[in-house]
């Protein structure tokens, strides 16, 4: 960029003061509301899985009361699920980049986009303000009849919390997938575009299909709770077991709305640092719709030993396996893709490049309790708990911190300083296997999940401790970003419209961008990755 | 011989070793591919690390004979797991038509059993070795779950439903229990043991326990109390069903259907007695909802079986195989219908 008198214009100094903000209608200034109040969440889950770790350490349940234990737990699973993992990558990186990648101004509905944070916020209020009153202790799957009729904790309260900022989600999904049908710039044809758009796209499709379940489960609950309705108490005629059905109708998917965007990521990071198209772009574009659509089918997994019909069961476990097989096709094409590539190792990829690992073996050990036979022993341990940590914690954080790292630069316009970022990023992968491979022994050897205390079994507590060490290389490594990201805001020197020297419109406009994201409407002639002629002409 | 290695909890049932077996193929699955994955990450990252800043990668944009052959083989791989799997869950979820019988009853936060000779034991639970034992679990109030890591199996205890499960103790022993559904303060205190007995042994402890009749007896009594013999009467005079004969047979409802009479089916015609009414009787039966306990449902359901040996009633069908002869993972719903 030629240098200029003038200061230019984007979207941060545009204009100034807090109504600028608070009532923007800028999908920028809201992915960085978004980024704000996620990170709040994200740093309070954070807090509860540290106490967790603490009382895990002995097996006595030495540290804190029971009861409180379990709210930690649960406090630990709302906070991260709901308030943190499905909004993360979406509604932050997401919200940012989808009108940027594909040449738009903005989103679709930038009021509902604003409404969406507002909406967001209420429901994350109302299940702070639970937590703040007591708390809740139902774990974050709210289990009847236990919810309903038996635990006298703030279940109301957060169940109406969650319910509200499943809106949010809904919205934001909506709003996705208007922009990405109908305001890509010319040029941007469907296979034109980044897989980052491709894998909102699907999970867009879930938070719109799968959210309005969970939002009327969580009102049953209420409902039963308030008003006895009965709907999943026996003695009314209903069911506890048709609960679960309803809870993982939404809550299997979801678990694509948290991963999905992630693999979007990972697949801009992979051909970004690799100076190449990735591998086989049209399965793994395609292989996101595969994930979304069979998601919706294998809900009956989590319920092996809730006594549903032998027969329930198989076909259950036979569509989870084929739900694995997209997810496969992914980690070998990203793989791929490094073959004979340009490739830095600078920290995104190596965020990337954990994420494949952990996401493998996260997936694989799902392979594990889709094998009703190993579920009946395994369901309910520790071996679930390190299973889906992989996936959420190895997959969806390790992309989100990855993706915050590579979009840095064009976000704040500033670079932050590489080496710190290195080494947070290895803390990262190091700590989080020490905290969570420990876990898969546990669970093999019998330890259940939610247990404030646990007998002294050999080898129980050696294994926890590591877990427990673990989790405190892993804080440090979450922690250390936000200082040398917020240092860089400030400090960091200017990146330029491209420091990466990647492709993607986004990178062709100023970092940071202006208020409508481009000077010039793009128009667009190659496929994304297009880092030579020849990939220029498929 | 796993058992021995430490990462594994002990084998204390017949079950046990086969779950290990198909385990140590998933986790060698799962190395393989884990390795297989890292190792061309670090070796291509390495091998193809960048040499100048403005150096890009190869167009290199795919392969159709790539793509089929990932997509292929993972498939092939999944199969083999869900085959083996599903099998092994066929085999360690259908009990032996022999299998001793004990009901359990899951109660915050305790795990109350009781032999069909009466003995009754809390948090604990004695069994012969080397005879299948099948559970019968209920619950009291909130879900919980029967989990002896040693057996590797557990089930859930279903407010509302009748679950089972079953085992074979391989070696004598005293294994962990544990509750493995959250189920509110003391989930983690909801523990026990498990104490597999030689057969002798099992029998002096059975003997020395302190017994008020059998479960049967103890079901007749409630059976009597409830006055449910009004109606059940052993003849066909009644103005219900006779009981005797029908416990594992096949009835013929009202719709037409027919239906295994199980433990499932017992507990729906106590609670829900109009959901699945048997041809030919009346809809009068009051349900038994709130008026019996877990712990009853148990033993009126213990007393039926008892009447199945008895001569079949006219009229009530024939009988089919043994009562824990059918796949009997978990059991059918009893009433939401």
């Amino acid at each position: 960029m030629e240098a200029s008198i003038a200061k230019p214009t984007n979207y941060l100094n545009a204009t100034h003061g807090a109504a600028s903000w608070f009532l923007t209608k800028d999908h920028k200034r809201i992915a960085l509301l978004y980024l704000i109040s996620v990170s709040i969440f994200f740093l309070m889950g954070g807090v509860f899985a540290s106490l967790i770790r603490l009382e895990l350490l002995t097996p006595a349940g030495d540290f804190v009361s029971s009861e409180t234990y379990n709210k930690f737990f649960t406090m630990h699973g709302v906070m991260m699920v709901f308030f943190f993992l499905i909004p993360s990558i979406p509604a932050t990186l997401g919200n940012f980049l989808v009108p940027m990648m594909i040449g738009a101004k903005d989103l679709a509905f930038p009021r509902i986009n604003l409404l969406s944070w507002y909406i967001y916020l209420v429901g994350g209020l109302m299940a702070v303000s639970a937590m703040v009153m007591g708390g809740v202790d139902t774990g974050w799957t709210f289990y009847t009849p236990y919810s309903t009729a038996v635990s006298n904790t703030h279940v109301v309260m957060t169940g109406v919390g969650i319910f509200i900022a499943g809106f949010s989600s809904i919205l934001t999904g909506f709003n996705f997938i208007v922009t990405i049908h109908t305001m890509r710039a010319p040029g941007m044809t469907w296979m034109r575009l980044p897989l980052f758009i491709w894998a909102h796209y699907a999970a867009s499709l879930i938070m719109i299909m799968g959210t309005p379940v969970i939002a009327v489960t969580l009102l049953m609950v209420v409902l039963e709770r308030v008003l006895h309705f009965g709907f999943f108490d026996p003695t009314r005629g209903g069911d506890p077991v048709l609960y679960q059905h309803l809870f993982w109708f939404y809550s299997h998917p979801a678990v694509y709305i948290m991963v999905l965007p992630g693999m979007g990521v990972i697949s801009e990071l992979i051909a970004g640092f690799s100076r190449k198209p990735v591998f086989g772009y049209s399965f793994v574009a395609v292989s996101s719709l595969g994930i979304a659509f069979v998601g919706f089918l294998v809900w009956g997994h989590h319920m092996f030993t809730s006594s549903q019909s032998i027969y329930a069961g198989l076909i259950f476990s036979f569509l989870s396996y084929l739900v694995a097989i997209p997810s496969a096709i992914k980690v070998f094409n990203w793989t791929a893709t490094l073959y004979k590539g340009s490739i830095s190792w600078e920290s995104p990829m190596l965020y990337a490049m954990g994420f494949i690992g952990l996401f493998t073996i996260g997936g694989l050990t799902g392979l594990f309790l889709s094998a009703i036979g190993l579920d009946l022993h395994l369901h309910d341990g520790y071996f679930v708990v390190a299973h889906f940590h992989y996936v959420m914690v190895g997959g969806t954080l390790l992309a989100y911190l990855g993706g915050l790292h590579f979009w840095w630069p064009k976000i704040t316009g500033k670079l932050y300083y590489e080496p710190f970022a290195k080494v947070s990023a290895v803390i990262v992968f190091v700590g989080f296997n020490l905290t969570f491979f420990p876990q898969f022994i546990l669970g093999y050897m019998g330890m259940p999940r939610r247990y404030h205390q646990y007998p002294e079994i050999d080898g129980w507590q050696v294994l926890n401790v590591l877990s427990t060490a673990g989790a405190s290389i892993l804080a440090l490594g979450v922690i250390l970003p936000a200082f040398y990201l917020t240092y860089s805001w400030f400090k960091g020197p200017p990146a330029g419209p491209n420091p990466w020297g990647v492709t993607g419109l986004e990178w062709e406009t100023a970092s940071p961008p202006p208020t409508a994201n481009f000077e010039e409407t793009p128009i667009v002639t190659r496929p994304p990755y297009a880092f030579t002629n020849e990939d220029a002409h498929v | 011989m796993l058992s021995y290695l430490p990462f594994f909890p002990p084998q204390g049932s017949t079950h046990a070793a086969s779950v290990d077996a198909l385990y140590v193929f998933f986790v060698a699955v799962t190395a393989f591919f884990s390795v297989l994955i890292a190792t061309l990450i670090i070796v291509f990252a390495v091998r193809f690390r960048r040499r100048s800043p403005d150096e890009v990668g190869a167009p290199i944009h795919g392969s159709l004979v790539l793509e089929l052959t990932w997509t292929f083989i993972p498939l092939v791989i999944a199969m083999v797991m869900f085959v083996w799997g599903a099998s092994l869950y066929f085999q360690i979820t259908t009990p032996p038509s022999n299998a001793m019988e004990v009901y359990v009853v899951g109660k915050r936060w305790m795990w109350k059993a009781q032999h069909v000779t009466g003995q009754r034991e809390i948090n604990e639970l004695h069994v012969p070795v080397g005879q299948p034992v099948k559970l019968i679990i209920g619950s009291e109030d909130v879900l919980h779950a029967y989990w002896v890591p040693a057996f590797r199996m557990k089930m859930d205890a279903v407010p509302g439903r009748t679950t089972t499960m079953w085992f074979e103790a391989s070696k004598a022993g005293t294994y962990q229990l544990f509750c493995a559904e959250y189920c509110g303060m003391s989930h983690s205190r909801m523990i026990g043991m498990v104490t597999a007995l030689e057969p002798a042994a099992f029998q002096t402890w059975l003997a020395g326990g302190k017994s008020t009749g059998t479960m049967a007896d103890l079901g007749a009594k409630v059976f009597t109390d409830l006055g449910c013999s009004t109606c059940h009467m052993d003849s066909a005079q009644g103005r219900g069903p006779s009981l005797k004969g029908v416990f594992g047979s096949q009835v013929t409802l009202a719709s037409g259907d027919k239906i295994t009479a199980d433990e499932a089916y017992v507990r729906e015609s106590i609670l829900t007695p109009t959901a699945k009414m048997v041809a030919g009787f009346p809809p009068l039966m009051p349900t038994f909802q709130g008026v019996v306990s877990e712990e009853q449902i148990a033993q009126l359901t213990a007393y039926v079986k008892s009447l199945a040996t008895a001569p079949a009633a006219p009229g009530a069908g024939t009988p089919a195989p043994a009562p824990g002869g059918a796949p009997a993972a978990g059991t059918t719903q009893a009433a939401a219908h």
